[in-house]
């Protein structure tokens, strides 16, 4: 038994260890119209963009319809996202990052538009729309004129105001990457001044964070909270069963028969014809008490929230029906 | 710190807040009537005559919920605090929005799935795993379709990595601009994540090695976010996530697919991902040219800036928090680098001025959250309190001003100064800047 078990680990690890170039057989090839039906993204040099064309001047009446409410009517509204202006601003103080002033190429806005806009109904918007809508937006920066159109052949042509603008002089494209600013583990008088240059100030905190209490696992919460629990939301009433297993009453009661204490209907039985039987077991099930079934106490359930009680000692001398 | 521990009961964790009015009265005085004189007095019993936690609390005389009450736990009622929150007034939509990880509230270096940040480009997508499919064509020998199934059968690996938004921080570049380490530092969370490498998935569609470059990677979201990502960290330690804390990716992360680059900002960890192509040119997206570029002063941007270089955070005592009392507290945070593990963190009480270096909790892995702790007794006086991390590189994080003048204050992304909190003489904690 022990050897066949040994030799079967053996010829296992046999069949593992002869996968092909990692090739684990899984996943299906993919068909040429699936690729071409997700392969929609657009690169620099124009790769992937479809046929279709569209001028400005043909873009102008869908981005009034699909872009200008949240772009405004110039590209303009900073709203969610100013697409047109800022050309040349890059370099000072208050530099606009748009479509215009910071892309570049082209091809970059096709595919953002294609596949992401508009906003709420992306990917609803043809290869001819995105041309002229491309071609409109790019207009409204300067950068084509109205009657400019735009294909697969002259989008990738476009040159954008920032086409030089980028750089990958930097530490930051690769973990091996040389950092730029440099910090020594200095210990001890590191700095000959310390103060403090910059502090928000405090009417700032409170209007636009409210109480910042609030967002601290504080004691002053959890005493708030102990001292007025919160309300379980308003019972969706609940199957007497199922009270019956929440305050473990089935633990020791089975539905027919003893199993610490008597069962549901025995109880049901033994108090069949009683007019005061529930006024008297709703008292004793607050109480608790010994005696009336052997000698097992059975603890006070005052806890239980009073409907509850009453539902389950109505279901309990109605026989516990299922 | 040579002082000896003040006696107990003046204790207040750090993690935990003020005590309400009355409250706090009560235990002032009784902190007097400790001081005053009730000589012989220990002084747990001195408090214990005034805490009404010192009985038969009520929960101990009744039978506690059944197990399973709650299929799907949830963490108390009491932790209804600890949540992610949305900064006011930062984004115009919540669809394209970002809601940062409570760091405050934390402990060791695992963030809860349903606080690690959310950041979404076009709300949140629900993906049914039994219709997601993802392809992997471009410059391969065979372009395939993969099943969730398929996926899971794979070999797999578990890694704990850090996602850090490359945003992060980002509004403290010209001046403080928000309060809490919530919103300062909350765009960070650390899970253990379970997937395939994606390295082991280019194999099996028989990547060309030679002319392959860099991968796009796609998500099926509205936005259809697109990340480039160059070849050698897709062959390095690039994974294809499903598993998150031992559980599936919540939606928020992607569910149930999403790419995870260890190290580098996070938006290059697509989520709901559906198609890798590979390529021999970068492609330029939008989240690669109008954002998540870096504008330097000279009007340059820095393009394809990815790796989160090493930084810390000290998340207790921290802004928004007020300590009661005089005494002993733990200093507590997080370090991290994206180039690999963290080699020693140090934290100062004067604003810079002296160094001290601080435990460091294990496990301390390579691109992921590491905690670190220092003793600390606050003698009630305005405290400057700053960490400072060095990776397993030699880096050491940077201050803000060194930052500034090589990077000016537009470049809105990569942050990773050091971070200075004001304890003022009330005990309450400010965001400042030195």
């Amino acid at each position: 038994m022990w050897k066949s078990e040994l030799a079967a680990a053996i010829l296992l690890t046999l069949a593992v260890g002869s996968v092909h170039a990692k090739d684990y057989g899984i996943g299906r090839p993919a068909t040429p119209g699936e690729i071409a039906a997700w392969d929609t993204d657009v690169r620099p040099d124009g790769l992937g963009l479809p046929k279709g064309k569209g001028s400005a001047a043909e873009g102008e009446p869908l981005y009034e319809a699909q872009c200008a409410s949240c772009h405004g009517s110039f590209g303009e509204s900073n709203d969610y996202m100013a697409i047109a202006g800022g050309v040349g601003t890059l370099k000072s103080d208050a530099p606009l990052r748009t479509v215009g002033s910071k892309l570049d190429y082209a091809t970059t806005l096709w595919d953002y538009i294609q596949r992401a806009m508009p906003f709420t109904a992306p990917k609803s918007l043809t290869a001819d729309q995105t041309y002229a809508i491309t071609a409109y937006v790019l207009h409204l920066s300067n950068i084509v004129p109205l009657d400019a159109v735009l294909d697969q052949n002259t989008l990738p042509q476009v040159k954008m105001p920032n086409r030089e603008g980028f750089t990958l002089k930097h530490g930051l494209g690769s973990v091996k990457g040389k950092p730029d600013v440099q910090n020594t583990a200095c210990m001890k008088d590191c700095e000959k001044t310390v103060k403090v240059r910059s502090e928000l100030p405090a009417d700032f905190t409170a209007s636009m964070y409210g109480d910042l209490s609030q967002d601290f696992r504080s004691i002053a919460t959890m005493s708030k909270v102990s001292t007025t629990p919160t309300k379980p939301a308003a019972a969706v009433a609940a199957s007497p069963a199922k009270l019956s297993a929440q305050y473990a009453c089935s633990a020791c009661h089975g539905i027919a028969n003893k199993v610490v204490g008597p069962g549901m209907r025995e109880i049901a039985a033994k108090y069949k014809g009683h007019a005061d039987a529930e006024a008297k077991l709703l008292a004793k099930l607050a109480a608790g008490g010994a005696g009336a079934w052997g000698s097992v106490p059975m603890p006070p359930q005052a806890h239980v929230p009073e409907a509850d009680r009453k539902t389950l000692i109505q279901w309990i001398l109605a026989g516990a029906p299922d | 710190m040579t002082k000896s521990l003040p006696q107990a009961g003046r204790v207040i964790p750090a993690p935990e807040n003020v005590l309400p009015s009355e409250a706090m009265l009560s235990r002032r005085n009784a902190l007097k009537t400790l001081v005053g004189g009730s000589v012989g007095l220990a002084a747990g019993s001195a408090l214990a005559a005034t805490d009404p936690g010192l009985g038969i609390a009520p929960w101990a005389k009744v039978l506690g919920k059944p197990v399973a009450a709650d299929a799907y736990g949830m963490p108390s009622q009491f932790e209804k605090n600890i949540v992610r929150r949305e900064s006011p007034g930062l984004t115009r939509t919540s669809q394209s929005s970002v809601a940062f990880t409570p760091l405050q509230n934390l402990f060791g270096i695992i963030t809860p799935n349903g606080l690690h940040f959310e950041r979404h480009h076009g709300g949140r997508a629900e993906v049914d795993p039994y219709q997601h499919r993802l392809m992997v064509h471009g410059l391969v020998r065979e372009a395939k379709v993969f099943t969730m199934e398929d996926l899971l059968r794979l070999p797999s690996v578990s890694r704990i990595h850090f996602i850090e938004c490359g945003a992060n921080t980002g509004m403290n570049w010209a001046n403080v601009a928000v309060p809490t380490v919530q919103y300062s530092h909350g765009m960070l969370s650390c899970s253990e994540w379970t997937g395939v490498l994606l390295s082991t998935v280019l194999d099996a569609v028989g990547i060309d090695r030679k002319q392959a470059k860099f991968i796009l990677a796609e998500g099926a979201d509205a936005a259809g976010l697109t990340r480039t990502v160059p070849i050698e960290m897709a062959l390095d330690d690039v994974m294809l996530a499903y598993g998150q804390n031992g559980e599936m990716l919540r939606a928020e992360q992607g569910y149930p697919l999403r790419l995870l680059v260890p190290g580098v900002q996070g938006v290059s960890s697509v989520k709901w991902l559906q198609r890798i192509e590979v390529g021999d040119k970068p492609w330029h997206t939008r989240e690669e040219t109008l954002h998540y570029s870096d504008l330097m002063p000279d009007g340059l941007s820095r393009q394809f800036t990815g790796i989160q270089e090493c930084k810390s955070v000290i998340t207790s005592p921290s802004g928004g928090q007020k300590l009661l009392d005089k005494g002993y507290y733990q200093i507590s945070g997080f370090a991290w680098s994206g180039r690999g593990a963290i080699k020693r963190v140090d934290v100062s009480t004067d604003g810079g001025r002296n160094w001290r270096t601080a435990e460091l909790q294990t496990p301390v892995l390579t691109k992921a959250l590491t905690r670190f702790r220092a003793d600390f007794i606050w003698d009630g006086s305005p405290t400057l309190l700053q960490s400072r991390a060095m990776d397993d590189t030699g880096y050491v994080q940077p201050k803000i001003r060194q930052l500034r003048e090589v990077r000016g204050t537009r470049s809105i992304y990569h942050n990773n100064a050091i971070q200075t909190w004001l304890l003022d003489a009330n005990g309450e904690v400010h965001n400042v800047e030195v």
